[in-house]
This record gives C-alpha cells, structure tokens and sequence, in this order.
C-alpha cells in the first residue's frame, strides 16, 4: 500500500480566481477502503472549495468519529481542522463558528455519527441555524466499527451478515427540514456534478446547511440486498441537476434551457435548479416534505436542493455577537474598564 | 471514440516514450530497474540485445530517448538514459560466456561491405542461424566511424575493441585493410546476399571560397582530418585553429584540435548558435574546454600571404524567419570580419559517395546520391539481393540508427536467403503483457515516483584532459548515483491496463490521481473529449485510453500524456478494474531468441 502521494501534479493544471491549483487544496493520501464512497465526497468537497475560490486557511473542518469522520484528513491540509468525539462535532463547531465568525466551516460526520450517538446535539444545531455546512456521508451502516446497520438503514435492507434490518430508518433530510435547517439537500457520492455544486452552494448559504450524501460503504453494505450499494443507489436515483453561479460571474452567465428555478442567496450568488421533480417548491417546507414521502413510497432516491429559506438569520446573527471574531478584538474592546463597568452597574441600581 | 485496441502492441508501445522513440526500440525502463536492482549484467543484456552496443553508446548516443522521455513533461529534465546505459557496461561482470555463438552452418554465404554499426549488426543477429559471413572494411580495425571518427576520449578504444570484439567473434571473417572498389567483384563471388554499410564517408568542402587552393596545405577536411588522428597519422595542428561548421563533426574537431596542440581554437558558424545541427550537450562540451564559438558568420576568404595561411574573412549575418519558418542569412551590412589562424578544419557535412558501385550491377541511386530502398523497413536496393543500412542507406545519421537499420536488413536478408519475399508477412515484434501484482497493494516495482533532480555525469579534471587524445573526459556515473539516477525513471512500460466490466463507476482512481489522468464522461469525437477532460489533452502526440460504454452511459477516458505510471488508480480501485502491467517490447529480429528477456 502507498502511503505517499507523488509530488508531482498536471503541469498543465488550470487555477482558480486566487491563482491556487486543484493540489492547493489536496489533503494527505486516504486510508479508507479503495473505491468507498466517502473518497468521492472528499474530491467533492476539494473540488468546490477549489472552484469557489476559497482561501484554504479561512476554511475549518471538524468531525466526529467513523470512516466518514476521518475525512477531514484526507482533503484541504492548509485548512483549520478539529477531530473530535463521537456524536460530539455540533457542540465544537458551534463554540468554533461563535469564536470565529469569518471562518467557512465544514462538518463532516456519519450515519452513525449523526442519527445515532449525536443525534441530541445534531439537532441543536438546526434549532440554533450554527453557519456551517454539514455532511453527512450516509452509508447506512457503522463502517469503522465493521458494518453494524445504523438508525439511517433502510428496512429490509439486509446487512452483510445477513440480518434483515427490522427498522425503519430515520430519513435525516425530512428531519432537517421539519427541524427548521435552512438549506436541506441530498446527493450521492458517485454523482460529483450534482454534489460539487450542491457543496457551493451550502458553502455560500449564509446559515446551517445540510446535505445528505447516500456514499456506499464498499466493504460492508455493497453487496446485493442492501439498499445503499452503487448499484442499488445508481437503479432508484432520481436527480435534480444544479448548478452553482457565484455572484462575480453572474451577470455573465447563459443559462441552460430547461432551467425551472433559480435562488439567489444572500450573498448575491444563484443556485438555478435545472430540472425540479414536479411538485416540489424548494421555498416551502410541506411541498418538499411531502415530495420526499411520495417518492420514498415509490422506492425512489430523489437528490437534489430539497429546501432553502435564503434570507435566514443564523446564530451569530441572532446572539447579536460582534461583528468581528473574537480573535481581533483588542484588549480595550473585550475589557472596556473600570468606568464602563461602573455605569452598567449603575443602571442596574 | 472508439474503445482503444490495447489488444495491438503498438498502443502500448507508444506508451513508453523512451522505448518508442528509440530507433532500435531498446527496452529502456526493463534495463533501468535492473541497475537499480544492481543487476548490472542483466542489464547489459537486455540492452545489448537490442543495440550491440551498450559501451559505446552510454557515452555516445545521440539519445533520441531522452527528448522524448516523460519525465521531461512533469518536471524539468528527463532521465539520464544514455548516462545510465554506461553503468551497465561499467559495473557489468565478464559477460563472454552470456554471448551467443554461431550457428551450425546453414550453408549461405554473405558478404558485409564496411565494418560500422550497421554492419556488425547484420553480421550479430545472422550469425547464430549459421551464416558465413565475410566483413570487409578499408580500415585496419573493425567499428567504421565509431572508431575512425569519434575521438577516444570520448570512446575509449578498449569500450569499442571490447564490443566490435563480441560481434566479431561470433564467427564473422573479417578483411580489413581491404577497400572494396568493385561492387562487380562481389558480385562475382557468388554471395547469397551482399550488406552495404559503407556509410556516408565524403566530407564536404569549400572548394570554391577564394584562397581555398593557396591555402591547401593548411585547410583540411574535418572528416578526413579526425580519422587521420585516429589512426595516427596526424600528430599535431597549429596553435590558432578555425573549426567551420556547427554539426557534432565541428564540436569532435574542435575539441580534438585543443588536445592537438591548438591553444586558441574557435569554432566558427554559418547559423545563429540556436540552429546549430550540433547536440546541446556537444556544444556545452566544447564551451566547458575553453572554445568559444562565433555565429552568425559565413565565410568568405581563406587569407594566405606569402604563400602561407594567416587568416579568414567571414562576412557577418542575421538570420530571418518567413512565416513558415524558413531561414535566410542576411548580411548586416557591417565589415566582414577577420580572424588570424595557423589551421582550418572544414566540418560542414558529409555526403554519401560510392565511387566502387558500377551501373551495370543494377544497384540504382537518387538524384540525392543515396541508394533507391524498397523502403525503410525492407532496406533491399533495386538488386534483390543487395541491401543497404546505416548512413550509406539514407544519408548520415547516428549509430543507433544504422543498428535499428541493421536489424531490419538483417530480418530482410534472412527471408530473402529463404526464399520469401521480404516486403510480405515479415516477423512482428515481440512483447509480452504481465500483470505486476504481488499483493493486495503491492507491486513488483518501485512504483511511487522520487523527486531527485538529474545529475551531471562528473568530468575528469579540465587540465588534465586537454593534455591528452585518449583520456575519457566522462567519468560515469558511481553507483550511489546510478541508483538515484535510475529511480527517477517512472516506469512507463508498467502499463496501466483497464477492463471495463469490472469498473463500478466508484471515481477512486480519477480522485487519487496525482496528475489527473483519469476522466469518466460522456462519449464524444477525439477533438471535443480532449477539450472535455478533467485537464484537457493538448498534447496531441498523446493517445488518450478510451473504454467501451459503462453501466451509466459514460466511458472512461485516460490521458497518457503525464500519466506516472504510479500504479495508485490500480491501488484505489476496489474491483481490480486497473491493472499495472508490464509491457515488454522488442523489435522483430532475424534472431528472435538472442537472449531470453531478463525477468
Ligand atoms: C565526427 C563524427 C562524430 C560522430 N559522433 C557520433 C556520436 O557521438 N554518436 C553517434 O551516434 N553517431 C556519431 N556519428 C555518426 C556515426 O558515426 C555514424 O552515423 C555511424 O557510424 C554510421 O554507421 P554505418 O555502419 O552506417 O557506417 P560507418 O560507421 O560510417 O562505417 C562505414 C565503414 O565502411 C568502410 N567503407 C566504406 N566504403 C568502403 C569500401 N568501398 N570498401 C571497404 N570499406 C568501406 C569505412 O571505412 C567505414 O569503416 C559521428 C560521425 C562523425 C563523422
Ligand atoms: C463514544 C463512542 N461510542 C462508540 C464508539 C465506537 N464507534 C466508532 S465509529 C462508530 C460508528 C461510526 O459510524 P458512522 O458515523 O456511520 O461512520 P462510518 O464509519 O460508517 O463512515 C462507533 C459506534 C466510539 N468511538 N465512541
Ligand atoms: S469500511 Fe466502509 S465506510 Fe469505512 S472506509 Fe471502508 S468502505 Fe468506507
Ligand atoms: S498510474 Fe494511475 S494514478 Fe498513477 S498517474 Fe497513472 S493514471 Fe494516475
Ligand atoms: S476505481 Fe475502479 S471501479 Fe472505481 S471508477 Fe476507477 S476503475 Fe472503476
Ligand atoms: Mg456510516
């Protein structure tokens, strides 16, 4: 096994608005299993920072535990990055986001990292909308810990063991939604060019993004019966294709026909929705809700942007924190003295 | 496009770069992981296999390999591949007795007219099927210009004497000092078939500059003037020597001339020093031993005064390019310049002459003077069984060229002395596809590149050279070195070989690819997939890999161009799709078995 990627990279290769290459946001060589899911969601996430022209050191990543949670190492190894207990990165990345409000900040967790063990924190951070992306890379089971079904497998879906799951499981999309997460969307690994721009845009969402992304695990639930495999994913795929639009190059930009919806978000870039399963208004909870449902009735894996509510308040914003991080605030901004301390008390007298 | 036939040598074969752009196909990557494995023998083999000779070009080849090496296109130099050729022939143990050896008598009988490369060539792959072979050649000593022309510190004459040597001994009568004038008289002798490699030997002069006749004495022809200091007749030259010409025969004279008692030698040249026929390294050698070289200057005048050389005019030029590239020298208009000298050395050329072969054989020439060839790969003239190779067939070129040359008239002369036609169902060449897997994610080579810098071969101490004709300048790698040097090669014949109903459309290799490779896309003319990769292909003297249809409709495309052969896709790849495996590759030759390839 090769522990050392070469040095050497394209020659050619092209560069992003910063004048960074691709390898500018490389991380070290994986350690997963060849072919798992959770290496395309990592070039993903690589591969967006890259094409939005983000600064590696303004990025911080931060994890959990599992084959999903090691992630972090394996793309951008100029960022900030936190690997923390099981079930526990919502409580990090919510200290984090609220010291350092100028940073992007990307989780990347599991099923079993998310639905199960931190599911009580997970949910915190949809009721508080923490400005973040976050990643789950569900393959429906406990990878690292050698493929136990998690609360995300689907019922009947028979595990490698050959245990059929008795369970329903917990569709963590519909739950960010129903939580009141303000951008909600699903994806799959092997489909980069619905993923990558999906990433964009959670990246640029000004709130608590969430994307769930079905990554097949290859060593322990790509087999047939489980319901999480490429091939199964691939037979009962139903995509919404994106695009992502910065704001800068906006106004430059022809679009496709057929495009049925675009959302512009806060920060003036769009997201153009170029085929929307018929029914679903991503503006309204209840209609992806229930779009969700009815194709879940009809075995169907629908992808895509699910909801967004793009003019959202997030945590920071409600807290009326600073509007700077606390790392450049002076000494007499976070201790103004004695006289200001006197008159608080006096109007508290 | 459509899926790639990996099925047909040739795809592969231009995978390897080295190898590809080798004339004589030599398996370059094959010979580079046995020095590393200190297998300096093994290494020898194989090369001398398919060259003849290893000694003798690791010091001299014009290394068409080298340009072409893919290491030049993901960093800044190429592997040494000429350099480390010498460390197999330096470190090698007595390889005497690995030498195949003459055939039973088939009872054919050929005659090899000129002793150079290409001759020996043709006389080593046919000797061991039992050919009496006769070799005659007007010098004393057998290897043609190889001995007569390329100074000995450069090639030590015991490299060559050592490899000529392993030829001869194969059987091979040989007639030196015995210049053939009569193509007839061979004829006449009844040979099965007749090999002329009597190269390209006429040196070009200035016969029509003015004072060229007065000057005579002093004005020698660069050819003949180095063959006459290889076999000694010449022992001395003035102390101001002009040197005209800007070929690697110029830089050969030039350097010879400082070792000859020339203490201020110059060359001087009609082109800007950018066009110069010579080799970038010639003309670095030449500039490291104190010549300077002037260009843009075309001579005009042989200065003789009382009888005696003093000097030449040259008048001064600038070179201009039309849009299609094409060169005219135009004069400055500025005074022509003189320059003082004892000596001049005329190295503008060579041409092909053969003065020996009468019309009435039936051998026909162009209006070029070179021999008419059925073509490049049968090498039989407009007599069936005369052939040609080496620089008396095309012009002049380099050694390796007159060998690869050699091998194909000799596969040539073979079928014609049997009977068949040698322009019909000749032997393909040979190659074997095995996969390198020695463990889950392990492989039989080195397979992660190294990031070492190339390293300069060390020189002998300047003085000391320039005080003698025969001390090699090169020094040669050690082996400390060797071994760097030798794990810069990226291994290209490690092919990376795709089976595309195993593929499950994971992206690990596109994602782990160090030099993005890999693409998977949707299907579509060369042009617009080119255009459509994850880096585009500029490089159209690259193939791209292309895969049949994959269960989502796309296809897998590979672009070649700066693929590292890192085995990493074949690593990552959960269902065994890539594959790393070795390709090895020779060219058809008379005597297939030669040698069997080193594993
Ligand atoms: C100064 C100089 C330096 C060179 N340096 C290099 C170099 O560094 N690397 C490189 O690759 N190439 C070099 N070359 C070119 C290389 O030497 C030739 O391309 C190569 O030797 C050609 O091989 P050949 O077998 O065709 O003929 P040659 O090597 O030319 O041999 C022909 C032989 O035939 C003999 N002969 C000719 N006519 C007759 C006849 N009628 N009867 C009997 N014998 C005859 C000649 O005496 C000669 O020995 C150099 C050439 C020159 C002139
Ligand atoms: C507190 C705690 N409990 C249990 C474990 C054991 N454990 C490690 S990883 C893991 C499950 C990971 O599953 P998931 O988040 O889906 O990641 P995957 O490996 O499938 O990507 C468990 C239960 C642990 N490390 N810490
Ligand atoms: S065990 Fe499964 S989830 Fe973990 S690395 Fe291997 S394939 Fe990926
Ligand atoms: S061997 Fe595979 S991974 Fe390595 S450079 Fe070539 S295509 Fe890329
Ligand atoms: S790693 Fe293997 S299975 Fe995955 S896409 Fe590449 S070739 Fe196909
Ligand atoms: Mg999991």
């Amino acid at each position: 096994m090769s522990y050392i990627k070469p040095k050497f990279r394209h020659p050619r290769l092209p560069t992003n608005n910063l004048g960074y290459t691709i390898a500018d946001y490389d991380g070290a060589i994986s350690t997963l299993c060849a072919g798992c899911g959770h290496d395309s969601i990592s070039a993903s996430i690589r591969n967006a920072c890259f094409k939005s022209s983000l600064h590696p050191h303004r990025i911080a990543k931060i994890s959990g535990i599992g084959c999903s949670s090691k992630m972090p190492t394996y793309f951008l190894s100029r960022s900030h990055g936190f690997n923390s207990v099981h079930g526990r990165m919502p409580s990090v990345a919510t200290g984090a986001s609220l010291a350092n409000r100028d940073l992007t900040y990307v989780g990347v967790s599991g099923d079993g990292d998310t639905a199960s063990i931190g599911m009580g924190q997970f949910i915190h951070l949809m009721r508080r909308n923490v400005n973040m992306t976050y990643i789950v890379a569900n393959n429906g089971c406990y990878g690292l810990t050698k493929g136990q079904d998690s609360a995300t497998a689907d019922l009947g879906s028979i595990s490698k063991y050959g245990d059929v799951n008795g369970f329903d499981g917990i569709d963590l999309a519909s739950l960010a939604i129903l939580q009141g997460a303000s951008f909600v969307a699903r994806s799959f690994s092997g489909d980069k060019e619905q993923l990558e721009p999906l990433i964009r845009a959670a990246m640029a969402h000004n709130g608590f993004a969430f994307i769930d992304v079905v990554s097949p695990c290859v060593t322990f639930n790509n087999h047939n019966g489980s319901t999480k495999s490429y091939a199964e994913t691939r037979d009962h795929l139903d995509a919404m294709p994106v695009d992502f639009v910065p704001m800068r190059d906006e106004i430059r930009t022809q679009y496709a026909e057929g495009t049925s919806q675009s959302v512009t978000l806060h920060d003036g870039s769009v997201i153009h929705l170029r085929k929307a399963v018929s029914g679903l208004a991503t503006n309204d909870r209840q209609s992806a809700l229930n779009t969700i449902k009815s194709n879940e009735d009809k075995a169907r894996i629908l992808t895509g942007l699910l909801f967004l509510d793009p003019d959202t308040q997030n945590l920071s914003t409600s807290l009326e924190l600073a509007t700077r991080p606390l790392n450049e605030l002076g000494k007499d901004e976070l201790c103004p003295g004695s006289k200001v301390l006197k008159s608080i008390n006096e109007g508290l007298r | 496009m459509k899926p790639t036939n990996t099925a047909d040598p040739e795809y592969f074969h231009r995978v390897v770069d080295c190898q590809f752009a080798c004339p004589a196909h030599t398996p370059v990557p094959e010979y580079i992981r046995l020095i590393a494995q200190e297998r300096y023998t093994d290494a020898y083999m194989v090369n001398w296999e398919s060259n003849v000779f290893p000694g003798v070009l690791g010091r001299t080849c014009d290394r068409p390999c080298e340009p072409a090496c893919r290491r030049g296109r993901v960093e800044e130099e190429p592997v040494a591949i000429c350099r480390l050729k010498r460390v197999a022939a330096d470190f090698k143990d007595d390889v005497s007795a690995l030498m195949p050896k003459a055939g039973p008598k088939n009872g054919k009988k050929i005659a090899l007219i000129g002793g150079g490369p290409a001759s020996l060539t043709v006389a080593r792959d046919l000797a061991p099927l039992g050919y009496e072979m006769h070799l005659f050649d007007a010098q004393a000593k057998g290897g043609g210009f190889m001995r007569s022309e390329i100074p000995s510190f450069r090639l030590p004459d015991s490299v060559l004497d050592e490899e000529v040597g392993y030829v001869l001994d194969m059987g091979i009568t040989a007639h030196f000092n015995t210049y053939i004038d009569s193509l007839q008289s061979i004829i006449d002798k009844k040979y099965d078939a007749i090999f002329v490699g009597s190269g390209a030997p006429r040196g070009r002069d200035l016969p029509n500059v003015k004072g060229r006749n007065a000057g005579e004495k002093n004005i020698h022809v660069g050819l003949d003037w180095l063959s006459n200091v290889a076999f000694e007749h010449t022992k001395k030259i003035g102390k101001k020597v002009i040197v005209l010409g800007g070929g690697n025969t110029a830089m050969d004279c030039c350097r010879t001339s400082r070792r000859m008692g020339g203490e201020d030698v110059k060359v001087i040249v009609r082109s800007p020093f950018a066009d110069m026929k010579a080799s970038p390294w010639e003309k670095e050698d030449a500039i490291h031993e104190g010549i300077p070289i002037i260009d843009n200057h075309v001579p005009k005048e042989f200065v003789v005064e009382k009888g005696k050389l003093v000097g030449m005019t040259f008048d001064r030029v600038e070179a201009v390019y039309d849009a299609d590239g094409n060169r005219e020298l135009i004069s400055t208009g500025e005074e022509p310049a003189f320059y003082p000298c004892d000596d001049v050395l005329v190295a503008i050329g060579q041409e092909n002459a053969f003065p020996w072969i009468e019309k009435s054989t039936g051998v026909r020439f162009t209006s070029w003077g070179t021999p008419i060839i059925n073509d490049d790969e049968t090498f039989q003239s407009t007599r069936k069984n005369v052939f040609f190779g080496g620089d008396s067939a095309f012009g002049p070129a380099n050694i390796i060229t007159a060998v690869a040359h050699g091998h194909k008239a000799a596969v040539s002369i073979d079928m014609f002395c049997r009977g068949e036609n040698p322009e019909v169902d000749r032997p393909d060449p040979r190659f074997t596809l095995v996969s390198q897997k020695m463990g889950i994610h392990e492989w039989s080579y080195d397979s992660i590149p190294i990031d070492d810098k190339r390293e300069a071969v060390p020189l002998v101490d300047l003085e000391k050279a320039l005080k003698s004709k025969t001390l090699e300048v090169e020094l040669g790698f050690d082996v400390e070195t060797a071994f760097v040097q030798a794990e810069r090669c990226l291994n290209c014949d490690a092919q990376t070989v795709f089976t595309e109903s195993t593929c499950i459309e994971c992206d690990a290799c596109t994602d782990i690819c160090p030099t993005s490779c890999i693409s998977f896309v949707e299907n579509g003319s060369e042009e617009d997939l080119r255009a459509r990769l994850l880096v585009p292909a500029t490089n159209e003297e690259q193939d791209l890999y292309v895969s049949g249809n994959l269960p989502t409709g796309k296809v897998m495309v590979k672009d070649e161009d700066v693929c590292l052969h890192c085995g990493l896709c074949a690593e990552r790849c959960p269902t065994a799709a890539w594959d790393m495996q070795k390709f090895f590759y020779t060219m058809a030759k008379a005597t297939p078995d030669l040698l069997e390839a080193a594993e």
